[in-house]
C-alpha cells in the first residue's frame, strides 16, 4: 500500500519534472551559458551547473507548495554560480566573457530572467544600490563592446518593425507573470524569443551609432510591452522583443 | 522612455542570442541526480530517527534499572555532635 502510493508518487514527479524541463530547459540553458561565459556552441560548464541546479528542484519538487519551480531552479543557479563564480573568471569567448562573474549573473538576473532589483538583492546578499551600480557598469561595458566590435552596418528597418510587431502579439502572456506558474510561461518565453531572434540577432550587434528610425521601432516595442499593464510585463514584454 | 531604460533594452537584446541546443538527456541526467539526492536525504532521516529512537529506549532502560527518583528516605535523627 505505502510503496504503491510511494510508486505512484516517484511517476508523478518524473512525468512533471521532465513536462518542466521540456518547457523551460532552453531558457534556463541560455541562462546558464551567459552566466558561464561560454559561447553557444560549447555549453558543458552551463549543462554542468543547470544539472546540478534541476536535480536540486527534482530533490525538492514534492515539497515545493505551490512555488514556481522555474523560480526555484533560477534561484538554486544564482546561488551555485555565485558558490562557484571564481571557477568562471577566465572569458571563453561567449557574450558576457568580458563581464566579471559577478556583473554577469547581475546583469542576467536583471535584465534576461527581469527580476526586480530587491529580489537580486536579496539574492546575492548586496545592498541594493549596489546591485544598481554593477548593473549600470555591466550595462555600460556590455555597449562599450558591442561598439567597439564595430556595428558599421545599419539596422534593417524591417526586421526592426517586424520585432515590434511581435512583441505586442507576445507581450501580452507575460504579463500574467512569467515568473508565477508553472511550466509552460517560460517556453513561451523561450520560444518567442527564439523566434525573434532571427530579428533580434542583427539589432544586437549595433552599438551605440543607431539609425534614428530603428530606435523608434525599439521604443515602439517596448512602448507594446508596457501596455501590458503591470511591471513586470512591462519588463516580460521587452525582455522577450528583441 | 527614459534613457538608461534603453540602453537596458539594448543590452536585453544582445543576451536575447541565439540559444543553445538543450541535450535530450539533460532531463533525465537531472532527474537521476535529483532522485539520488531525494534518497540520501531519505537515509539520512531515517538514520536521525533510529538513534532517536535507540537513544529513547537506552533511557528507558537505564531509569527503569537505576531508578535515580528513588532516594533513599530521609534520616530521622541527626548526626551526633562531637567536640563542641
Amino acid at each position: 500500500m505505502v510503496r504503491e502510493r510511494r510508486a505512484a508518487r516517484d511517476g508523478r514527479r518524473a512525468r512533471e519534472f521532465e513536462a518542466f524541463v521540456a518547457g523551460a530547459g532552453g531558457r534556463l540553458l541560455h541562462a546558464a551559458t551567459l552566466l558561464t561565459g561560454e559561447p553557444t556552441g560549447d555549453t558543458e560548464a552551463a549543462e554542468r551547473l543547470l544539472t546540478a541546479a534541476l536535480a536540486r528542484t527534482y530533490a525538492r519538487w514534492d515539497r515545493l507548495r505551490g512555488e514556481d519551480p522555474y523560480d526555484h531552479t533560477r534561484r538554486t543557479l544564482a546561488a551555485l554560480f555565485a558558490h562557484r563564480g571564481h571557477r568562471y573568471r577566465r572569458p571563453r569567448g561567449g557574450t558576457l566573457a568580458r563581464l566579471t562573474p559577478q556583473e554577469r549573473l547581475v546583469l542576467v538576473l536583471r535584465l534576461y530572467e527581469g527580476v526586480a532589483e530587491e529580489q537580486t538583492a536579496a539574492a546575492l546578499g548586496l545592498p541594493v544600490e549596489r546591485v544598481r551600480a554593477i548593473c549600470t557598469r555591466a550595462v555600460t561595458a556590455m555597449r562599450s563592446a558591442a561598439a567597439r566590435r564595430g556595428t558599421t552596418g545599419t539596422r534593417p528597418s524591417a526586421g526592426t518593425r517586424s520585432s515590434a510587431g511581435t512583441s505586442s502579439s507576445v507581450g501580452r502572456p507575460p504579463s500574467a507573470g512569467t515568473q508565477s506558474s508553472a511550466g509552460t510561461p517560460p517556453s513561451t518565453g523561450g520560444r518567442a524569443a527564439t523566434g525573434a531572434t532571427g530579428a533580434g540577432a542583427g539589432a544586437g550587434a549595433t552599438g551605440a551609432g543607431a539609425g534614428a528610425g530603428a530606435e523608434t521601432g525599439a521604443d515602439a516595442g517596448a512602448r507594446a510591452g508596457a501596455g501590458a499593464g503591470t511591471d513586470a510585463g512591462a519588463e516580460a514584454g521587452a525582455g522577450a522583443a528583441p | 522612455m527614459s534613457f538608461p531604460d534603453r540602453k537596458e533594452t539594448e543590452v536585453r537584446r544582445m543576451l536575447e542570442g541565439p540559444h543553445p541546443a538543450l541535450p535530450p538527456d539533460l532531463a533525465g541526467r537531472a532527474a537521476e541526480r535529483g532522485r539520488r539526492m531525494l534518497h540520501r536525504h531519505q537515509v539520512v532521516r531515517t538514520i536521525g530517527w533510529l538513534l532517536l529512537l535507540a537513544a529513547v529506549v537506552a533511557f528507558g532502560v537505564w531509569a527503569a534499572i537505576v531508578e535515580p527518583w528513588a532516594t533513599p528516605p530521609p534520616t530521622d535523627t541527626t548526626p551526633p555532635l562531637e567536640g563542641w
